[in-house]
């Protein structure tokens, strides 16, 4: 069946299977692989993507039950200027790097509905994604920081 | 003095590695328009190799770091020497060659501008990216050099001079992992993320059993599914780390490919690995530990005497499970396979392994192959084995189209090389002072004809070898049909449980601190060491008293508290060349709920710590691999791996993670060593020796979910 979507701010067409996932979609038919294959069972968090700026898991969302605007890690900015991306560079969090799309797009999620999270929060709000490397401490760490620069606005410099 | 503690060549070359040669113009690209490539050997398994080993050619070049471009080198041993991402070794094995390269790429530059400048080369100088003359004050860029340095012969890297670490700029400095920007944009970095033009998706069903075979299955039906382009049998064979039987499914997507393997249909001929379990090995395991030992690998003393003398002595059997890896990335590879050329895009952290494994099965020369190195969402150990690159190149040579072999996670927790599950039979005698004066252990473990299964050995001079006087390690062997491999800190994350808890029953039997026991061990006479000079140098006591007390103190383990339900614990181990001591702040509440709240580490990886803000990041990573392990296991049921997803295998979450988990480093002679796998080890211990310390409560044998622990 033809689908259509509106993918960070894009409308996209994609024929698949009414029960194709919306992680398979993203990645095979749109070629936007910057959402991550992990558990295929919403365990890890890998798959995360907003929809309407709520984090859903992609691997249990068919397509055929998406309604509103999908946004992933490729679309959460244009240019990594995002808080949290600039956080994640400025803390140097990643360490493999495979589940921080998902952890970035689960703290974008939470930054919406709270924009000052306590330690006990970010816990709570982030426990659904896996970090197999333990880097768990500095995404706690940058998710504080992103909300503080959410709060001052963007404009700060970002180093390298 | 920085007097080396390994020479790479020689051991490493010992233990059948191909070190290959280091080609300075390979590792060092510049173009005229100013931009230096400096690429980067090993695999990048989340390790931090990708930043780390450019960062020693650049210290030595004198590249200008904020400008440099970091390319992945593809396997090629002739050029980039050996290329392994495992062992901890990325840094020992390379921390004199690549400053080497380095240097040697910047004698070649001011050899170009002095040849331009027609002035002496002892006159030039080079720093961030850029060469002068220093009584003209005349400067050039790397970039204006290059067509010159072109034509200066690379020296011979013996012959270069490295810097006085004094002068360092970069090595010792926080660099922030050269593929952050690229992440944290969902660029596409992974080997999953990669496609090939006409690629179709494949999928491979296995024996859910270890090892067996296809007898029939319903292909015309699969055939038909939509979206399936092919399906067939591969035949495979039986080695269990190579090609095995299975049914190939290749569809235009993955999705349409897992889906038609839904509708698959496989008879198996299991084998006889079908009638295994953990608990048939357990109860194999008490037969064996009650046994006489069938083999010896040490003794020191009379280990016998001197537990009469004690009265017999503390006696305890401790064990640990089978464990996965489960690396977040699912196993996967790109194969293309044309005109009897393979080209693979491959999460391998042993190309030099892979490479003939794949030529042998495809009956290919090596030289036909070539090796793309993708950046791995994760290893641990898991993709030292390369079955998942030639079932993909197996897979495209069949169908004669690219292929991306995509494994779900349930392959992955079924088709694992598990760390082996171990059984000790513990002896032991401490005197009133507090010294342990006899130790026994009969490692039950698996293997066959004396022969121990992969990663699972242990070494004649594992600690507390050579230090009680009074010592015997013995081992019996069990066959297993389960595939077994190294996972981080192979043989350490299980044996450091075992000999640190051991420690603290014999200091508390004795009623002392075991702090105390543990200093008095290490200051102990110390006798030989028995295994041969290899890789790995031999346990030296001095360094692990160094960060003993380091930890001791930053903890305040001297002033410590302990209520009821709340306690500090402690231990230490030395693996790949690094000694850490570690001591973990636990609370245990009255219905078994665990919680970690503070861990302090103190660590010595020798003169230099290369990347520290990376650093502190894999030390407490470590820290968090090593908790995971404490609650979960790999259950061997049938033949089979029970837990199929991350609902019953879960790695630790952040609400689990301790607060803070403080590194401290403690800074030595001699060259640096690699931090993947040593601060992992001590973790497991130290949180058990505080439930007790805690509770009263021993733990002898992991995971704590068998003793009715979960974490709060």
């Amino acid at each position: 069946m033809a689908y259509t979507l509106t993918v960070n701010g894009r409308s996209l067409d994609a024929d698949v299977a009414a029960d194709t996932p919306l992680l398979w979609v993203l990645r095979d038919s749109l070629r936007l692989t910057g959402t991550k294959f992990g558990c295929g069972v919403g365990q890890c968090g890998a798959c995360t993507v907003l929809i309407d700026g709520r984090a859903i898991r992609a691997c249990q969302t068919p397509v055929s039950a998406v309604k509103g605007r999908v946004t992933t890690i490729e679309g959460l900015s244009d240019d990594g200027s995002h808080p949290l991306q600039r956080a994640w560079r400025e803390l140097d969090v990643p360490q493999c790097g495979y589940c921080q799309a998902g952890q970035i797009m689960s703290a974008a999620s939470l930054l919406a509905r709270n924009p000052a999270p306590d330690d006990a929060t970010i816990d709570r709000e982030m426990s659904g994604n896996i970090c197999r490397c333990g880097t768990y401490l500095r995404i706690r760490a940058a998710i504080h920081q992103a909300a503080g620069s959410a709060v001052s606005g963007p404009g700060a410099p970002v180093q390298r | 003095m920085l007097a080396l503690r390994v020479q790479p060549a020689g051991p490493v070359e010992a233990q059948g590695f191909p070190m290959g040669t280091f080609e300075t113009t390979a590792f060092i690209r510049i173009d005229p328009d100013g931009t230096v490539t400096l690429l980067a050997k090993n695999p990048e398994t989340g390790q931090g190799v990708k930043t780390m080993l450019p960062m020693l050619i650049a210290e030595e070049l004198d590249a200008d770091w904020a400008t440099v471009k970091i390319a992945q080198a593809d396997a090629d041993q002739s050029k980039y020497g050996f290329q392994l991402a495992g062992g901890s070794l990325s840094t020992p094995l390379n921390w004199q060659p690549l400053r080497q390269v380095g240097a040697a790429g910047r004698q070649m530059l001011l050899t170009a501008a002095a040849q331009t400048w027609k002035v002496p080369v002892a006159e030039c100088s080079a720093a961030r990216s850029r060469v002068t003359h220093g009584p003209s004050g005349r400067t050039a860029t790397y970039g204006q050099l290059a067509s010159a340095m072109a034509t200066v012969p690379p020296p011979d890297l013996a012959s270069v001079t490295l810097k006085d670490p004094k002068d360092f700029t970069i090595i010792g400095t926080t660099r922030a992992g050269v593929d952050n920007p690229a992440i944290v944009t969902g660029q596409p970095v992974f080997s999953i993320d990669f496609t090939r033009p006409g690629m179709l998706h494949a999928v491979f069903e296995k024996c859910p059993v270890f090892g067996g075979a296809v007898v029939s299955a319903n292909l015309d039906e699969v055939r038909k599914l939509p979206g399936v382009r092919q399906v067939f049998v591969v035949k495979g064979g039986t080695n269990l780390e190579g090609l095995l039987p299975g049914v190939a499914i290749l569809a235009d997507s993955f999705w349409q490919a897992q889906s038609a393997r839904r509708q698959l249909k496989v008879t198996w001929a299991e084998g006889s690995t079908a009638d295994e379990s953990s608990a048939g090995y357990a109860k194999v395991a008490d037969q064996l530990g009650a046994a006489a030992p069938a083999m010896t690998m040490r003794t020191d003393g009379d280990v016998d005497g001197a537990l009469k003398a004690a009265g017999g002595g503390v006696e305890a059997a401790y064990s640990y499970p089978f464990f996965g890896h489960a690396p977040l990335e699912p196993q996967n590879c790109v194969a293309e396979f044309a005109n009897g050329r393979l080209e693979l895009w491959a999460p391998t952290q042993t190309p030099s392994f892979a490479l003939p494994m794949l030529a042998q099965t495809l009956g290919i020369e090596p030289s036909a192959i070539t090796i793309h190195l993708m950046r791995t969402g994760g290893g641990f150990g898991r993709r030292l084995t390369n079955d998942f690159t030639v079932e993909a190149a197996w897979i495209a040579k069949e169908a004669g189209v690219p292929v991306k072999l995509l494994w779900t996670r349930e392959d992955d927790m079924t088709h694992d090389f598990y760390r082996p599950a171990g059984y000790h039979y513990l002896k032991g005698a401490v005197d009133a002072a507090g010294t342990i004066v006899a130790w026994r252990d009969h490692f039950v473990s698996f293997g066959k004809n004396g022969q121990f299964a992969n990663s699972a050995n242990m070494g004649p001079d594992e600690f507390p070898a050579r230090l009680v006087p009074n010592f015997a390690l013995h081992a019996s062997l069990m066959p297993t049909g389960v595939p077994t491999g190294a996972l981080r800190a192979p043989g350490s994350n299980g044996i450091a449980f075992v000999v640190q808890s051991f420690i603290d029953e014999l200091a508390h039997k004795a009623g002392k601190d075991p702090l105390d026991v543990r200093l008095g061990l290490l200051g102990a006479t110390y006798l030989p060491a028995k295994a041969p000079a290899g890789l790995f140098p031999a346990f030296e006591p001095a360094r692990m008293r160094g960060v003993l007390e380091l930890v001791a103190g930053r903890s305040g383990w001297r002033a410590r508290k302990t209520s009821s339900g709340r306690a500090l614990g402690l231990a230490f181990h030395y693996s790949h060349m690094g000694y850490f001591a570690e001591v973990a702040d636990v609370s245990v509440d009255a219905e078994k709920r665990v919680r970690v709240h503070k861990v302090w580490v103190a660590a010595d990886i020798g003169s230099q710590v290369i990347n520290p803000g990376a650093a502190d990041n894999m030390v407490q990573g470590a820290v968090i691999d090593g908790l995971s392990q404490l609650m979960y296991e790999t259950t061997i049921e049938n033949g089979r791996a029970k837990e199929t997803n991350f609902d019953a295998f879960t790695p630790l979450r952040m609400r689990q993670v301790p607060a803070e988990i403080e590194v401290h480093w403690l800074k030595t002679a001699g060259p640096p060593t690699g931090l993947g796998e040593p601060a992992l080890p001590p973790i497991i211990p130290a949180v058990t020796n505080a439930i007790f310390a805690a509770t009263g409560e021993r733990v002898r044998s992991l995971p704590l979910s068998k003793h009715g622990y979960r974490w709060a």
